[in-house]
Formats: C-alpha cells, structure tokens, sequence
C-alpha cells in the first residue's frame, strides 16, 4: 500500500535542501507523468474500480496474421485482395486497418499482417474462426491478439514458485442465520439504492442492514442459499457478504454481461452476455462464462452465434431462454445441461465436459427440466410425421442415460412439466386437441418418481374444457393446486397425491369456485397458501390453509404485480414494482393475511427475500419439533407479549411527549397573539379583533329593479 | 356524510376561500369565471365576470365586501362581491398566481409567474377604500425565488410575507423592504414544488403541500418545521381544521399519469391526519380526479374540496366526527 510520508520527514529533507516550506506553493507542483517519486498514489484503487477507458486508439481490436506467404511487391495487391476477402466476412475492418509490413531491402513482404476491426469483440471472433486457416497447404494461418503479444513476451523464462499466501480466517458467510430474532433479511432496489433490511415483524418495520447508491448496475440476485448477493456491471458480476456489512467477495470478469444464473448449490455462477454485430444480417455473439464463485476462477466458456444456445425446437425469434444451462441434481452441483438441435448436452461438473464425451441424442426434442432432486431429466418430444409418431414424455437417469419411464401421448399440441420440490412427483400438464383439431383441452399425467416402475396416473378435471390458469405443487407435500375455467372469476381446485384412505390415487380436496385469482404462491413451508389476482385482478389476495380447507383471510394490495413468501412462511411481501408508474413500494403480510406494515418507495424495481439453506434438523427432529410445539413456542409468545408491551409503552409516551411538546407550541403562540392584538385593532382601523367579537346571522331581502321598460300600447277603440 | 356536489365550472377548480362567517364559498377554476355560493346549501349565488384565461387563486376581504382574484390572463381583479361588478384591473406582464389580502385589506400581496423572460415576482399593492382612488402601482416587488411562486401570504401583522413555490423551499419576506429574512431549512424542508399553503385560523402556524408527497406544518414566526405528514400522492391542497386538531390533505397523480379505468387508481382521497400525532385518521374519497383546493369553513363543521374533475364537493361533517378519539 501507500507509503506514507509524515510532514515531518518532509520538513527535515526541505531543511537538508536549505528550502523553505512556506514560500513553496504545494498546489504548483506538477509531478512528471509517470514518475510517482515511490510515492503509490491513494486514487490507484480507485481507478481500478473504474474500467480501462476505451479508446478508439485501443489495440484489443486489432489481430496479427502470421504465416503468410512471402510475396514480391507485384504479388502484394493481391495477397492483400485475398487477406481482406477473408477478413472482412467476419467483421468490418477499419478503414486502413489492413496493413501488411514489407522488408524495406527486399520489398518483400514479412509474412505477417495486423488488422484492426471496429470492435474488440469482432477481433476475438475474428482469431477464433481464423485460427489454423489452411490457406494452402505450406500456409496455415497463426493468428493472436495484438495484445497477447505484450502479455507472452512479459512471462518470465525461469520459473518462481508460487507465493503461498498464509492462511487468514474468512468471514462467517452465514452470520445472518444467527440472528437473536430468527429474523429474515430482504433487498431491495428504488431508485438508485440497493438497501438489505431485517424484516422485524414484531416491531412492524423494517431495520437497514446495509444500504449504498449505484451498488448494480442493472439488477441483484441473492445466491440460492442465500450466501451471496450478486451484483452486474459492465465490466462483470460481483458478489457480495459477509460477517456484518457486505463486502466484495469475488469479482467475475465478463464485459457486458446481462445475465447471471447460480447453481444451486451455489458452487459455480454463469453469465451470459450477447453482443450486437457489427453486419446487422449476422446474429448476435453469445459468450457464457462458468465461473466457481469461491476462486472466481473461469471454469468453462462457451461462444457462439445467438441461434446455437437457441433452445428446443421452438426456439423462437426473441432469443434465448434463460437459463440455457439447467443445473440438475439437487444441490451438488453435479450436472448441468442445455438443449440444442436433437439433442441435450448433459455436462459435469469435475471436467467440466460431456458425459461420455456426446450429448443425448434426442430426435426434434422441445423441452427438458431437471428433478430438483435427484439427476433426473425429464424429456418432451412432440409428435412427429403428422401425428404417425406419438409425442412422448420420458424420463432419463443421468449420467447412465438410461430411459427409466416413457410415455407416448397422442394429439398432443402442447406439454408443460413441473416437478415437486422433492422430486418426488412430476405432472406433466397436456393440451390435446379435439377431434376437429380446432381447440385443445387439458389433462394432466402425473408421475409417482420414488414409487416402483414409477406409475403414471391420467388426470382429467371435472370439467376438461376448462383452461389452466396456474398450477403449483405444496412445497415438500402431495398436494397440488390448480387454477382452472375461462371466465373472469375462475375456479381453484386443490387435489392430494395420497390421502388417508387413498394412497396410490390421486383425490380432490376441494374446489373454490369464481376466485378473483390468476396465479398461485404455497407457502415454502407448505400447508398455506395465496391465491392472487394480479395484473387485470387489481392485486386481490386471498390467504388460504389446505389444511383445515377454509379462506384465512382476503386482502388486496392494489396494483400488486409481484409476490413473494419469506423462505420460513411466516411472512409474505407483496410488491408494485415500476412497471406501473404509480402504488410503487410494497407490502409484508403474516402468513395468515394480516397486513404488517407497508413501505411505499417511488421507481421501486426488486422486492428479494434473502434465502435460506436448507435446515440441518433431520425429519424426525422437525417432527418432534411440531409435536412439542407448545413447549416451543411459550418462550417465544412471552418475548412476542414484552415486545408489544414496550410498544405500546414507548406508543404512550411519545403521544405524551408530543401532545406536551404541541401545548408548548400553543401556549407561546396564545401570547403572542395577545400581546399583538392592539397592533391589530390597529391595523383593522380600530374593529375589534377577530375572534372575540359575536356576530349573528340577519336574513335581509334586497330587491333590486333591473330594468324598467314603458311602453304606450295602442288601444284600438273602434275594434269590435 | 353524503356531500353536495356543485357544478357549476366546467374546468378544473383551481382555489377555493369561504369568507370570514363562512356563509359563502368562493371558487376559482380554469374556466375564467370565478363563482361565490351558500356555503350551507351549495346553491350557486353567482359569478364574477371578466377574467380572460385560467382563475388561480382568489381571497375575500373580512367584511365580505370585495374580492380579488389572480388569473392567468396577467390581470388581477377586485370585484364587488354583492354586485358582481368589476371595480379595477391590475395588469401584469405575467400571469397572475397568488392573492391574499393583509389583515386590515389595506394591502394585497400578488405573485407573478416567470413568463417570456420576466422572472417571478411577489408584488404588493395598496387597496384603496374607494375603488375610485385605487392607482395600480406596487408598494414592494420582490424578484428571487426561481420558478413559480405558488402561495405568498401574509404572517403575523402583515411584517411578513411567507412564500414558497416550485423551487421547493419557504421563504419569509419583510414586507416593508422585500429583505429575505429566513429560509426553510433544505434537509428537512420540501424536495419538490410547494403547490398549496394554508394558514391556520390565528395565523400561527400553516401548514404547506408539496409534489414530494408530504405536507409540512411550520411555526409562521420562526419557520420552525413542526410536522410532517406522509401521503402517498402528490400533494396539491392542504387544510387546518379550525375546531379540531386535524389536517386534511389532497392531491392526486398528475392527469397525465392517471389510468381512466380505475378511480382507486389515483386515489384522490382527501386524506385527514391528526395534527399533532401525525397519523392518518381517515379519508374522503369521490373526486374521479387530483383534488386541487381544499378549505375548512370557519366554524370547522364542514369543507369543501375542488377537483380536476371540475367538481366542488360540499362536506357537512356527521356527529361521529367530532368525537374521533386517538
């Protein structure tokens, strides 16, 4: 780090030189560029902080060509004509960006040339695809960076050992689980603030953590254990934690990036970033960078056109779907895998390669999801050859790549799959089109994953007509949810994969008919649930127990577009985010409806609970837990009463003070008001002032001639 | 408490003033013509002719004999209450933006808007007795703020005049050299435009609204910030309540922002705080529209709120009111 150089030393050296301090102006003194005198300047971190500037002049756009024939100057037009031929197909090269040195005593040229594209990312492209280029048979081109050039002749010929940097204790990334309160943490995004708060139910508020402007540059993501937020810039992701304050734990390197994806287990991070074409008929350059989150080192990179990481059959115009990389396997980080042409390419995580070196052949495969559970894959192909080939589902163990269950499925036009958070179940929900092939209707195949053979059962609702608004599964349970119907009020409709008398079929509980609701959030911890009516419902909310089948509570948060359960269940926020202009700000509920508090906050972008990792108490623990609640919770309800005590409390006095604090206000102001009241007299030319003088209320007629008109009407005495 | 709507203007209210025994209600909206009406009844007594272009403010003098009225055409008027007579034009070479007479109606202080390179301005004028006698000069201009100057009023014995506008911060004026004498303070203060200022009975205290979705209370001696009361809206009316301790305060989203399906959607409530406890007691909603002026009659048994919607809504207050306990 810096030096630092006392005053004192200072004035001793000046003294040494016979100068006198004081007739020197410090501010004058202008340091040679370059030279710092060994003096290390404190804005150098802060520079870094900042990216390179880019200059136009910049050299990481330009490319060397090596292994060029070697040609006499009657040749070289031509050499060149070729060169630029090539070159120019993959990007736009700067005008007299092309230059080819010759041998000034031989007029020959060196066999070697440097090109220099508009952009770095056409130059990277440009050595990628251009890399080993036979040109004939003698001349296969060898082409680097320019600015690797720089970075090869700097690395030492003899080799140092490491430096093998003594150990220091990190900080405890968790510390937030510990908290006294059993509290959660939540982030936020208005304006251009970024702010971590505890949730404190109890005080009905939230208290900051940490805040700070500027903190991302597009958006934050918490790590799916809720170790890490991350941040984007422009010159890469960030991650942030720690003990009490968040600080920089990592910085991934990834120019532009747009997108971020952890694995679930939170060992590897992706990002994703496309890149304009410089020729508006290419398509976009996709780069895709694996990072381990702990090292911060590049693990795998991906590169390619927009329409290789297009994903399934269908694709679509607008791009990718993101993720591209599914992670499977639970939370080791085992697998991960994306869907391409025919195929899915299932990588591991400890080479970071295909397994066995090939992806999975799939014939016109649209659609894959992973069991949140186990590496398991489950596949979607459509029906092929106009309706001679079934569509099929099927499940694939990875990475033995054996089918472990299909299904055929007929007139099919659409298949849609969501897993239980166990893996334990999958329903496959399939639109098939009617014998006239005008409309479809809906059905479900659901999936008994961990039971022999794996049975599938069809379900079909009571009324198959009906549209599928929303499905979801109870979190770790048996029970599903659906929204069904097609008019404005739908019905909801909630079944059990086992019930008492009923284990291996599945059962309806119950159906609510004509909810205002359009989408469905289970509490993590299962059993409640919201049934929402968001966008053209207006934010109706409707707390529901499965348990005991009966409405907890209705509510509504006007305009709410999104919503979100703490990871324990025991609180939910509900948020306007700014695609709305106005409402902006959110709400936290109790999980049985009851609305805590509200916060409104204008250009209100994330609402993010911190997440939890998974608790370590095995299920028996947890169940015996639930069976001795009781024991449990008197502890708590006694803290809950001390807590609504103090508030109530502290509620009183400050009433108090500021009822006191008022009277003070209007005391002084009664006396000043009497003092000023001849001076006002005086002012009204003597009329006693206002408020001690009576006056009643006179009705008084006016009447008022508007207008008087005389007119001499002739009088006809011979009529008659 | 089902309130008496009264339409009688066909663009948006813009002010609103009962006069001193609170039988008469003054309105002023866009539409040129300000309108007086029983403040018991709502019925409509009559209008005040003259004005060319949008009516933005008005005051009534003690007696209820004259009325002044600021209008975008660059004139202030006095009229004849009684007869709807025009007895002088002030001209301006700016619209008009505030009027308020002193204690006494020997003085009134106007506002004018910046307007084709003239800065904004707070101009006295004396009120002559005789309306015949009246001369049209100013006895004190005062240039400074920058932008619209909202509101000026009067502060205690007329040695003051209190300003605030779209520069977002208050200002107190000596009124006989136009000397700026305090400034509200930046941190606690507003952060967007003032739009409304209204001071309490005694003259005391007032209480000023802004677009950054808060109305503020301040001692009108010190400038010392009193209260603040939080809303969810812009805030473009406020209102003392002269019997009890309340406030209320209105304001919408702008027009432009509004949705038309939804009359939730702005939430043009006229929302009531407790003036000390700061906390929201209720509101009063029915203006499909921003409320734009909002007054107390004197005796604090009703008020009327002016909407975008070109409404005056009459609100007698039912028992239960005055026995709110907090």
């Amino acid at each position: 780090m810096a030096e630092v150089v006392s005053m004192e030393d200072i004035e001793a050296q000046a003294k040494i030189f016979g100068i006198d301090l004081s007739s020197v102006d410090l501010d004058s003194i202008t340091v040679p560029p370059g030279e710092d005198f060994g003096i290390k300047s404190d804005d150098e971190e802060v520079l870094q902080e900042e990216d390179p500037p880019e200059y136009e002049a910049g050299f990481g756009n330009i490319i060397v060509v090596d292994n060029l024939p070697v040609v006499p100057p009657e040749k070289f037009e031509k050499l060149e004509g070729v060169v630029r031929k090539i070159y120019s197909q993959i990007g736009v090269i700067k005008e007299g960006g092309l230059w080819m040195p010759v041998n000034p005593e031989t007029k020959k040229t060196l066999g070697y040339c440097f090109i220099e594209y508009s952009t770095p990312q056409e130059a990277e492209l440009a050595r990628e695809k251009t890399h080993g280029y036979k040109l004939d048979k003698s001349h296969i081109f060898a082409v680097n960076m320019f600015d690797d050039f720089e970075k090869y002749m700097k690395v030492p010929d003899e080799w140092t050992p490491a430096e093998i940097t003594p150990y220091t204790p990190g900080e405890n990334l968790q510390q937030w689980l510990t908290d006294e309160k059993a509290r959660d943490q939540f982030a936020i995004r208005a304006g251009t603030f970024t702010e971590v708060f505890w949730n404190d139910a109890r005080q009905l508020m939230p208290e900051l953590v940490y805040h700070r402007q500027y903190w991302t540059d597009s958006f934050v993501q918490w790590s799916p254990l809720g170790t890490y937020l991350a941040t984007v810039h422009r010159q890469g992701a960030a991650v942030w934690g720690g003990a009490t304050t968040f600080n920089r734990l990592m910085r991934f390197a990834h120019p532009q990036v747009k997108l971020i994806d952890f694995s679930p287990g939170e060992k590897y991070l992706i990002t994703y970033s496309s890149h304009e074409p410089s020729n508006p008929r290419d398509t976009h350059r996709v780069v895709l960078n694996i990072f381990d989150v702990r090292t911060g080192k590049v693990m795998r990179d991906f590169k390619g056109n927009a329409d290789e990481f297009l994903t399934g059959g269908s694709g679509g115009v607008s791009g990718i779907s993101w993720p591209i990389f599914r992670w499977g396997g639970g939370r080791d980080d085992k697998y991960f895998a994306r869907i391409g042409k025919n195929m899915i390419s299932v990588y591991e995580t400890e080479t970071f390669t295909l397994i066995d070196k090939k992806s999975l052949k799939v014939e016109n495969v649209m659609d894959f999801s992973w069991s949140p559970a186990d590496p398991i894959l489950a596949l979607f192909v459509p029906e092929l050859g106009g309706g001679n080939q079934p569509a099929r589902v099927s499940l694939v163990q990875i990475p033995g790549k054996e089918e472990l269950r299909q299904k055929n499925l007929f007139s099919v036009s659409d298949c849609k799959m969501y897993w239980q958070s166990n893996g334990e179940y999958l329903a496959v929900k399939v639109d098939r089109y009617t014998k006239t092939k005008k409309s479809t209707y809906t059905g479900f195949e659901l999936f008994r994953i961990k039971e022999r053979d794996i049975p599938i059962e069809v379900l079909e609702l009571d009324n198959k007509n009906d549209k599928i608004v929303a499905f979801a599964w109870e979190p770790k349970g048996h029970r599903f949810a659906v929204i069904h119907g097609d008019g404005p009020r739908p019905d909801v409709s909630f079944y059990s994969m086992k019930t008492a008398n009923n284990t291996g079929r599945v059962s309806k509980l119950t159906t609510l008919k004509a909810k205002q609701a359009n989408a469905l959030y289970w509490s993590p911890a299962g059993r409640f649930i919201v049934l929402a009516g968001l966008k053209g419902f207006n934010g109706q909310l409707e707390f529901y127990n499965v348990d005991e089948l009966e409405t907890m509570a209705t509510g509504e948060h006007f305009m709410a577009t999104d919503i979100e359960w703490d990871p324990t269940g025991r609180y939910l926020a509900t948020s306007v985010t700014s695609v709305h202009e106005m409402e902006n700000g959110f709400y936290i509920w109790s999980f049985n409806g009851k609305l805590l508090y509200r916060i409104p906050k204008d250009h209100f972008f994330q609402f993010l609970w911190r997440p939890r990792p998974p608790s370590l108490l095995s299920a028996e623990k947890e169940e015996e837990i639930s069976r001795n609640l009781r024991k449990y919770s008197k502890k708590y309800e006694a803290e809950d009463q001390d807590v609504s005590l103090q508030l109530s409390e502290q509620d009183r006095k400050k009433r108090k003070m500021l009822q006191e604090e008022w009277e003070g206000w209007v005391s002084k102001w009664k006396q000043l008001h009497e003092e000023e009241r001849d001076l006002r007299v005086q002012l009204r030319d003597g009329e006693a002032s206002d408020e001690e003088e009576e006056y009643e209320a006179k009705e008084v007629e006016v009447e008022e001639v508007l207008d008087v008109t005389e007119e001499v009407v002739a009088f006809d005495l011979d009529q008659e | 408490m089902r309130p008496i709507l009264m339409k009688g203007h066909e663009r948006p209210l813009t002010f609103l003033r009962y006069n001193r025994e609170g039988d008469l209600l003054f309105s002023c909206a866009k539409d040129h013509t300000p309108t007086v009406w029983f403040a018991d009844n709502g019925e409509r007594l009559g209008t005040y002719r003259g004005h060319n272009g949008a009516v933005w403010c008005c005051d009534v003098s003690r007696d209820s004999t004259r009325l002044i009225t600021g209008s975008a055409d660059q004139t202030v008027k006095l009229w004849d209450v009684q007869t709807g007579a025009q007895l002088y034009s002030f001209n301006f070479d700016s619209p008009a933006r505030a009027v308020e007479f002193s204690v006494g109606d020997k003085l009134a202080v106007i506002t004018t808007d910046p307007f084709m390179g003239n800065p904004s301005t707070i101009q006295v004028k004396q009120i002559a007795k005789d309306s015949s006698q009246q001369t049209s000069e100013s006895v004190l201009t005062i240039k400074g703020p920058q932008g619209r100057i909202n509101r000026a009023v009067w502060g205690p014995l007329n040695k003051t005049i209190i300003s605030g506008g779209e520069d977002a911060v208050l200002r107190i004026w000596d009124s006989e050299t136009g000397k700026l004498l305090k400034e509200a303070d930046q941190e606690s203060g507003h952060q967007k435009t003032i739009t409304s200022l209204s001071k309490s009975a005694d003259g005391s205290h007032f209480l000023t609204g802004s677009l950054d979705k808060t109305a503020k209370l301040w001692d009108a001696r010190t400038l010392t910030l009193l209260k603040t009361y939080a809303s969810e809206r812009p805030v473009n009316a406020v209102a003392i309540s002269p019997l009890l301790d309340h406030v209320v305060i209105g304001g919408g989203q702008e027009a432009s922002h509004v949705t038309t399906t939804d009359r939730r959607a702005g939430k043009f409530e006229a929302k009531f705080f407790h003036k000390i406890l700061q906390e929201e007691i209720g509101g009063v909603k029915g203006h499909f529209g921003p409320i734009n002026s909002l007054a107390f009659n004197p005796d604090g048994r009703s008020f009327s709120s002016g909407g975008e919607d070109g409404y005056v809504r009459l609100h007698h207050f039912d028992p239960d009111y005055f026995n709110i306990k907090m």
